[in-house]
């Protein structure tokens, strides 16, 4: 059947997202994704390697990300977002605002002069390395970003935010691309299906002041450190700690999942899995290491994650069975006092560095978004699916995947984004016939 | 409570969190974590356990099921404190705050002589014009150490232009020590008779200076409609207002050191410390566990009135290493009991304990 008259927007640009809109594009139908950020690629292209395999996540992800680009039935809209939708048939009439990139995408050649000009050189903390690393305000998030151009950050730019600036980009711009004019557009499209990828963020531990994160240097979480272990990040991929090797390493499992203190009672999925990641990734880097991962029970569900387990174990990574009930400043160190239940000792456990293992939330976007879309969502946040059809949402012709609909690892995101498209697809079929 | 907390039990995952954060674990028998699954099954506990808990509350603040694991050891005591198995002192304290409404058994006839210290005229609380209740409670009424916080925190009230009043001899213990040491009964015979007092009386507010009084009367007499305040609470807002000031000077370091109840079960983390930054002179310090993870000082949870094996390390005397390695010269607490048990300690380690108003006394 041909469905090139056919379009569907795809919201947001991760693993899930991406996955979608190629299926949906390789059927001839015409996709327009829509990514609120500046370059595509989501949470997966912020991970060092993913689990069980310790594949690097960025060597397979950016071929996916090259082919959205590429791809001639995918019309990528980046740093954009939608405004408001209305139901025409049984298609969506969906208002779309395009921000400014202020940087012409025909023009810019990403040679990175703009950026080593700006004044705010190194001044501005890095979203995609979790705030670790500082970047200019002109930039390009990381090396492998699509669009792979610049872009000018509206809020830290001084001239766009204040009007006030010698504006050496750009002089420094050899294509001219740079157009501080640029005012983004706002126009209405019309689209026969809608899936929805919106993605998660990390539970933020502050609230957790007995994990000493934001106020003892040394402890950080999970996702600040996959940056930290990322060659594309702060370190180029040393291990560092304020320039310091650290040798001993303490992971704490299940913070802010399973947990009623901070609102939500369900497994994260991912954490017990990564942690084991982060595990052997300082195993393979730091030969000395010391590892202890506290754990309540190892989750490891999937296809050969036991094995993974079992081989992070066998690599010396002490597992403890037993939450810290708190982490405290110690002689230099950081002292992490757990009870080792296995052996009903009480132990103090001295480490240079504790990686908090962060459970997932709901993009705090997807709220606006499912309000715009009138899509019922979960008492988490999550978007409400059909038990046996898990991407359907209550309302008709709008489909999720990935994260936004629960915890996934990136398999199952992977799945779920097939999912997503094949629902999509026969959506649209249904609606052809008619 | 009880039903919920019996359901509660059974959803305890046995992570450890628990244990990982009492300040009775390790150093001594005490396992929490252990005390919830041999709840769960029912099984036999030996009988000592229950009373090395500190009421501290930091397993229930951070239990990730809720469980509220403190609230199971209440419950375990209250099952020997109704078979009699409890140690003799508490048995006493008891039957001391059933005849005197306070745990020492001294005379209810001397519950205000603290104000015969005062060279103003405190009236009662039904004279006042705000209704506005200080709140004194027992060992502030009866402890030589602690007799002074009253006439301290009257005299600063007074300097910073505020109207309050007293209970007097009409004042029974909060009863927050009571019910923790598993007396419910007891507890709700005092919280009827001082909430018939501040009904009687028209009481609006209510200013605390033991953070385990402020505690109960906030928390555990229901929904009274009445304000509930520490006096730090007070004092850092007059402070920040402007109607109270300091024109002395105290050259000296001092360290903070947080009441379990005042801080981690109640958040008043920030009011004392505003308070001895307005001090002129004074160089505030801090633990290297302090706000949230500060070390409990084993005063509460009933733990006042009786000793536990002395083999263990005591925590205040941790405290008291801590505070020295830190060059402090004065440890200031803004709690009874906080300032009963770390004195011991500093005094042989040459440290100072000062209750946070004895400071402010000396720059008034």
């Amino acid at each position: 059947m041909d469905h090139s008259d056919k379009n569907v927007l795809v919201v947001g640009g991760g693993i899930g997202g991406i996955t979608a809109a190629l299926e949906l594009a390789s059927c001839g139908i015409k996709v327009t994704m829509l990514e609120s950020g500046p370059s595509i690629g989501g949470r997966m292209i912020q991970l060092d390697k993913t689990f069980p395999t310790l594949d690097c996540s960025t060597c397979t992800l950016s071929p996916k990300m090259v082919e959205v680009a590429l791809n001639h039935n995918i019309d990528l809209m980046s740093v954009s977002q939608i405004t408001h939708m209305t139901r025409k048939g049984p298609g969506f009439l969906v208002g779309i605002k395009k921000n400014p990139r202020y940087v012409d995408q025909d023009k810019c050649t990403a040679c990175g002069s703009c950026a080593e000009a700006c004044v705010m050189k190194g001044r501005v903390p890095h979203e995609f390395n979790m705030l670790l690393g500082k970047r200019a305000a002109i930039y390009i998030p990381f090396p492998q970003a699509i669009p792979q151009k610049y872009l000018v950050d509206p809020e830290r730019c001084l001239f766009v935010s204040r009007g006030k600036c010698k504006k050496a980009c750009m002089d420094a711009c050899e294509t001219g691309a740079i157009n501080f004019d640029d005012t983004g557009e706002e126009f209405e499209m019309y689209f026969d299906s809608i899936v929805l990828a919106p993605g998660f963020d990390v539970y933020d531990p502050t609230e957790k002041q007995e994990l000493g994160y934001g106020t003892l240097p040394g402890v950080v979480t999970g996702l600040e450190f996959e940056r930290i272990c990322s060659v594309t990040g702060p370190t180029a991929g040393d291990i560092l700690l304020d320039g310091k090797e650290p040798k001993r390493f303490y992971f704490i499992q299940c913070v802010g999942s399973r947990d009623r203190q901070s609102g939500a009672r369900y497994c994260s999925r991912v954490c017990c899995m990564y942690t084991a990641k982060h595990a052997c990734i300082v195993r393979e880097r730091i030969k000395d290491a010391e590892i202890y991962i506290s754990y309540i029970d190892v989750r490891a569900y999937g296809k050969g994650y036991d094995e993974f387990y079992k081989t992070t174990q066998e690599n010396g990574a002490l597992y403890i069975r037993g939450i810290p009930g708190e982490v405290v400043e110690g002689d230099g160190c950081l002292i992490v006092r757990v009870e080792d239940m296995l052996s009903g000792e009480m132990r103090e456990i001295e480490a240079d560095m504790v990686v908090l293992a962060t459970g997932v939330r709901p993009r705090k976007t997807t709220g606006v978004l499912c309000d715009i879309l009138s899509i019922d969502r979960d008492e988490y946040g999550f978007i409400k699916v059909d038990a046996v059809t898990p991407s359907l949402t209550n309302a008709d012709g709008i489909f999720v995947c990935g994260m936004g609909s629960g915890p996934k690892d990136v398999p199952d995101t992977v799945a779920s984004g097939g999912e997503a498209a094949s629902r999509c697809m026969e959506y649209i079929a249904k609606g052809a016939g008619s | 409570m009880p039903e919920q907390t019996a359901t509660r039990v059974l959803t305890c995952i046995q992570c450890g969190k628990c244990t990982g954060g009492c300040p009775e674990s390790g150093k001594t028998p005490f396992n929490v974590r252990m005390l919830m699954r041999k709840t769960q099954f029912k099984s036999d506990i030996e009988e000592s356990l229950p009373w090395y808990c500190t009421s501290c509350g930091a397993c229930t603040i951070r239990c990730p099921r809720d469980v509220k694991p403190s609230e199971v050891v209440i419950e375990l005591r209250a099952k020997l404190v109704e078979d009699g198995d409890i140690p003799l002192a508490l048995q006493k304290a008891l039957e001391n705050t059933f005849v005197q409404k306070n745990p020492w058994g001294r005379s209810r006839n001397k519950r205000a002589d603290w104000l015969e210290k005062l060279d103003f005229e405190v009236p009662h609380v039904s004279g006042t014009e705000s209704k506005r209740l200080l709140f004194v409670c027992c060992i502030q009424a009866y402890d030589p150490r602690c007799m002074v916080i009253p006439v301290n925190v009257a005299r600063l009230l007074k300097a910073g232009g505020m109207e309050f009043g007293v209970l007097g001899e009409e004042e029974a213990c909060c009863g927050n020590e009571i019910r923790r040491i598993g007396e419910s009964g007891l507890f709700e015979e005092l919280q009827e008779e001082n909430l018939g007092s501040f009904t009687e009386y028209g009481v609006q507010e209510i200013i605390a200076l033991s953070p385990h009084c402020m505690n109960a009367l906030k928390k555990e007499y229901g929904d009274t409609g009445i304000k509930v305040v520490h006096y730090t609470e007070v004092l850092a807002k007059m402070i920040a207002e402007g109607s109270l000031s300091f024109p002395g000077s105290f050259e000296k370091k001092v360290i903070y050191h947080d009441p379990c109840f005042l801080g981690k079960q109640n958040g008043i983390f920030d009011e004392p410390r505003a308070i001895l930054k307005a001090v002129p002179g004074l160089e505030l310090l801090e633990f290297s566990r302090s706000r949230e993870t500060s070390l409990c000082c084993e005063g509460g949870g009933g733990r006042m009135f009786f000793e536990v094996e002395s083999v263990y390390q005591r925590n205040a005397e941790v405290r008291v290493i801590d505070a020295g390695k830190r060059g402090a010269e004065i440890i200031a607490a803004a709690c009874p009991f906080c300032v009963m048990t770390l004195e011991d300690p500093a005094t042989e380690k040459g440290l100072v304990v000062k209750e946070l108003s004895e400071i402010l006394m000396e720059v008034l």
